[in-house]
């Protein structure tokens, strides 16, 4: 059990408002983990703050055994961690293939050090190639990038950050919006991706594709993490329940699943620093 | 035949077009209009590798316009230069207007939009203000430039062909830039600059080198201006109409193509100067420089070459989609059609593609 991606004590206000606190998480290498959260919990902030879109207060974060805190954006993406955006961000006005080279650069051959060589090598081009294959929109790869719909547009971030072969990536909501055929088709890209080897930490406030898809769920709530464990587990903490799931719960709750989830009710895998109460005391 | 396979052809003509033009219009008047036209020409293309590129505009062009200018003025007059020999002067202009771009550039670009409009237009005023009280600029009335004793029946050739050397090479290296990995990133910080940060774009050295490359090529551009028209005073080399005339003949054209500049600056530098020529009144252009200004902004808002290339798209599209086509190519249609159950919406997809092919 190693730790690819930990953010250790990490705390972040805006002004009065103490968007994380002491928040402490960890993504086990190798496995797709599942950060849920009421809105404004600060899930989409610690994302910001791992991924160097944010400066932290306070606390590291670390990746595999380097410490990346408070490094740039492109630093982050360098050593090996892409990321989506909630509010999906790619490149309108280039066409799909470009959107795709732009990061490709990145992941440069020894041409990547003439800057007036044409944009996208044979090998980088076939690599996009691919990976827009493998997402289903490779028929658009000429297409400007401001035609996709909002779906496609989803699975074209996803791609081009795929296409530098990141370690772990981060997704922020990437089945928001998109209609159910195409959430269990990312949900089944992202599946192999992470046979092959790529690491995943999701945020999604879609129950059914986190739950379905996680191993590890980790639970936030007023910049705290509240829990931490397999979702079977998290489906039945109390305190989850509480912050969040209740409704959802009582909807989808199938008799057997009790018994065989949590004899001790505990949380099994509470990170160990301190299991916060807090929750109710609000933060702003 | 396609677009594609057109459009070095075309290049190729339109260049010959131009070098065979003095020797056909050999009256002065023409040919003074002419190498103004080419000298911003060169200034449009060099701004639009910045502006046009990054979507930072720059109103403060004229800066380093103005410095090309006055480099040569001070270096010819140090240096006692005169005739053809003045030309080479035009590499020091080069060095003065990068190297001063390389300061102002990391000043102005740590900040977007307005923010970065307005510090370029302080850079302007300061740069006019400074020529205005410095002794070496010759203050408010300027530096002259050396007269050289040319034929008076040819004086204007060698302006005429080292403006068009220049135009030719910016041009060049604006295509050169736009289709590498350079000018990729340059495209994507205009779209969103910190995603492209967070893709692994070096955006500060991506964007200054931009700022300088443009201001090299724009002080060039200055100092043969400077040569020809053979003076500087500060009004005039550091000269607010400059970046307008600059901005709206990119804009005019098509902000961040290649050949939209150029033509920008064919149609309005030649009107600018018969306007004042025939009304002599100077104001006059101006006001319509503004007025058309608006217009492109209002009824073109992407220029002339991105808008006629798309209509030129959607005609061949509609065209092609008309009965009657050969068999071979509507078994492809009809292919096409299955495969996607949309043949409109594919339709209309080549038909933008297209277009976007075309305009650059």
């Amino acid at each position: 059990m190693t730790a690819i991606l930990r953010a250790d004590g990490v705390s972040k206000a805006f002004g009065g408002v103490q968007a994380l606190r002491d928040c402490t998480l960890e993504v086990e290498q190798g496995s797709i983990t599942g950060l849920i959260g009421p809105n404004g919990s600060g899930k989409t902030t610690l994302f910001n703050t791992m991924t160097g879109y944010e400066r932290v207060d306070a606390g590291d974060v670390w990746l595999g055994d380097r410490k990346i805190t408070n490094l740039s954006p492109q630093r982050v993406f360098a050593l090996g961690m892409g990321r989506t955006f909630q509010l999906t961000r790619i490149f309108p006005r280039l066409t799909v293939m470009e959107n795709m080279l732009v990061a490709a650069q990145h992941a440069g051959s020894g041409r990547a050090r003439n800057p007036l060589a044409r944009a996208g090598g044979r090998a980088d081009r076939r690599r996009a190639a691919e990976l827009l294959e493998f997402a289903g929109i490779a028929r658009h790869a000429d297409a400007l990038a401001d035609t996709l719909s909002y779906g496609q547009r989803k699975l074209l971030e996803l791609s081009y950050v795929l296409v530098a072969a990141p370690a772990i990536v981060l997704l922020d909501e990437p089945a928001g919006g998109v209609n159910p055929s195409l959430i269990h088709h990312l949900s089944d890209r992202i599946r192999e991706l992470n046979a092959a080897g790529t690491t995943f930490l999701i945020v999604e406030h879609n129950m059914d594709f986190v739950m379905g898809l996680c191993a590890q769920v980790t639970v936030l709530d007023y910049g705290t993490v509240v829990a931490s464990g397999p979702p079977q587990i998290i489906r039945t903490d109390p305190r989850v329940l509480d912050a969040y799931l209740g409704v959802t719960e009582e909807e989808n709750e199938e008799p057997g699943e009790h018994p065989a989830g949590a004899p001790g009710g505990g949380p099994a895998g509470e990170p160990g620093q301190e299991p916060e109460e807090d929750h109710d005391v609000p933060g702003r | 035949m396609t677009d594609r396979a057109w459009r070095p052809a075309g290049a190729l003509a339109f260049l010959v077009v131009l070098a065979v033009f003095p020797q056909v219009f050999t009256n002065a008047t023409v040919s003074t209009i002419a190498v103004d036209t080419l000298i911003f020409a060169a200034a449009a293309v060099a701004w639009n590798i910045f502006s046009g590129y990054t979507g930072y505009i720059s109103l403060g062009h004229a800066v380093f316009f103005g410095a090309g200018a006055y480099t040569v003025g001070i270096a010819a007059r140090a240096w006692h230069t005169n005739g053809d020999a003045v030309f080479v002067l035009l590499v020091p202009a080069a060095a003065v207007a990068g190297g001063l771009a390389v300061p102002l550039g990391l000043i102005a670009l740590r900040v977007r939009r307005h923010t970065f409009v307005v510090i370029t237009i302080a850079f302007f005023f300061i740069a006019q203000l400074t020529a205005t009280n410095l002794s070496v600029t010759g203050g408010s009335s300027g530096i002259l430039a050396p007269s050289p004793n040319w034929e008076a029946a040819t004086f204007n050739d060698p302006f005429y062909y080292v403006a068009l050397g220049l135009l030719v090479l910016v041009t060049a290296g604006s295509w050169l830039i736009r289709r590498s990995r350079f000018g990729l990133q340059l495209r994507a910080i205009r779209d969103d600059e910190d995603r492209a940060a967070g893709l692994g774009v070096r955006t500060m050295p991506v964007k200054l080198t931009a700022f300088v490359i443009s201001a090299v090529v724009t002080g060039v551009a200055g100092g043969l201006w400077f040569f020809f028209i053979g003076q500087a005073i500060p009004q005039f080399a550091f000269d607010p109409l400059f970046d307008l005339s600059v901005v709206v003949m990119a804009f005019f054209g098509g902000l961040g193509t290649i050949s939209g500049p150029v033509l920008g600056a064919l149609v309005i530098e030649p009107a600018q100067q018969w306007l004042t020529l025939q009304y002599s009144n100077e104001y006059l252009s101006e006001i319509l420089l503004g007025a058309l200004f608006l217009l492109v902004i209002i009824g073109l808002p992407r220029g002339v070459i991105p808008t006629a290339a798309e209509l030129v798209a959607k005609f061949r599209a509609r065209r092609q989609a008309v009965p009657g086509a050969a068999a071979g190519d509507m078994a492809a249609g009809a292919a096409a059609g299955a495969a996607d159950g949309d043949a409109d919406g594919e339709e209309a997809r080549a038909a933008r593609e297209a277009a976007r092919e075309a305009g650059r």
